[in-house]
């Protein structure tokens, strides 16, 4: 059966949308950041994979249609974009001016601790731009000779560190105002952070997904500049 | 019907995101091209709303749970990265934690500067 499961082109999908209905609805009920629904389907597909003796590698072959997905429903983040522009309009300057520092934050940070750890080149390109979602980080790590699945996965747990902890971060560092909260998860933590955003209130996830198509026009922009410095 | 419509329409302005990362001899990804072109057909009126409302609201449904694989696949990913690990995994946290209070403080104090606080 092992090998039925691992061959099957439809298991991995159906279990994946299963078990992000059963995270979502756990969610809901306790209402806690930690039990984010990326990260409570992903723990369960593990299990799921290593009680029944199922290799990553055949799961996420069974996965690749849906990757297929993942660069038209970034593109579909214009609408909301389009939608949020008109009612925002008169935040748009403080917003923005956040996003640019958050961006330049990022990329600096990176940068000086690569030189620090004396990483190299392929890895310092690799990490530059994981504060932004996969579509445009992972291709503009590739295209200056980057690791993709080292950018994937520093993508990856940005989001989920400013989904779960982002709450606490808003209260450690006294940020109230809704704008500006919607702002930071948006920056720092792209899509993933930003659904956690759209928990706290609409206010929150429509800013969040307007910084977060902000920081990845401005990271595909500013990002040759940085990695020309190592590379 | 009106699915298959507007989720052609929005593969169509995919490509031409592909077409346009290919040609512009700037490392611009795909989506971001594509982003920025469906942004400014709707801004153009173009496209209208509607004309891709559906579908779209139906893949950006779709977008978290296709993060699910990639976190899967972390698993792996330990070996991949061998001894350099815990010099990136801090990397990954330092600068998450500093990005988010950077950005947000700035909106933040810009908000309260030009007094708008409060019309929410």
């Amino acid at each position: 059966m092992t090998g039925f499961l691992s061959e099957s082109s439809f298991f991995a999908a159906a279990l994946t949308l299963l078990l992000w209905r059963l995270a979502s609805l756990m969610q809901e009920k306790t209402r806690s950041p930690f039990l984010n629904p990326i990260l409570l389907s992903a723990g369960g597909v593990i299990a799921v994979l290593l009680v029944l003796g199922i290799p990553n590698s055949a799961y996420q072959r069974g996965m690749q249609p849906f990757s297929y997905l993942m660069t038209p429903a970034t593109v579909c983040l214009a609408l909301p974009l389009y939608e949020q522009v008109r009612i925002l309009g008169r935040n748009l300057p403080a917003i923005i001016a956040g996003v640019v520092c958050g961006v330049l934050t990022s990329l600096l940070c990176i940068g000086a601790l690569c030189l620090l750890f004396r990483l190299e080149p392929a890895v310092a390109v690799s990490l530059l731009p994981k504060s932004v979602t996969t579509a445009i980080g992972v291709p503009l790590s590739e295209g200056r000779g980057g690791l993709g699945s080292v950018t994937a996965a520093a993508i990856i747990v940005t989001g989920i560190i400013g989904n779960t902890a982002g709450p606490l971060l808003c209260r450690i560092f006294g940020i109230r105002d809704p704008v500006a909260q919607g702002t930071a998860f948006g920056t720092a933590s792209h899509v993933i952070g930003t659904a956690g955003a759209g928990k706290m209130g609409a206010v929150q996830g429509a800013v969040g997904s307007l910084s977060l198509v902000v920081a990845g026009v401005l990271t595909a922009v500013l990002f040759p500049a940085a990695a020309a410095f190592f590379l | 019907m009106k699915y298959l419509y507007q989720t052609g329409i929005i593969l169509l302005v995919t490509f031409l995101g592909e077409v346009l990362a290919r040609v512009v001899p700037f490392p611009v990804p795909a989506a971001v091209w594509g982003l920025t072109l469906l942004f400014t057909l709707l801004c153009l009126r173009v496209i209208r709303p509607g004309q891709i409302g559906d579908s779209a609201r139906f893949l950006l449904l779709l977008l978290p749970v296709l993060f699910v694989s990639p976190t899967v696949n972390l698993m792996d990913q330990g070996q991949a990265l061998g001894r350099i690990l815990p010099q990136a995994a801090l990397i990954v946290v330092l600068s998450t934690l500093l990005t988010f209070p950077v950005s947000g403080r700035v909106t933040q104090f810009l908000r309260k500067r030009t007094g708008k606080e409060d019309d929410e």
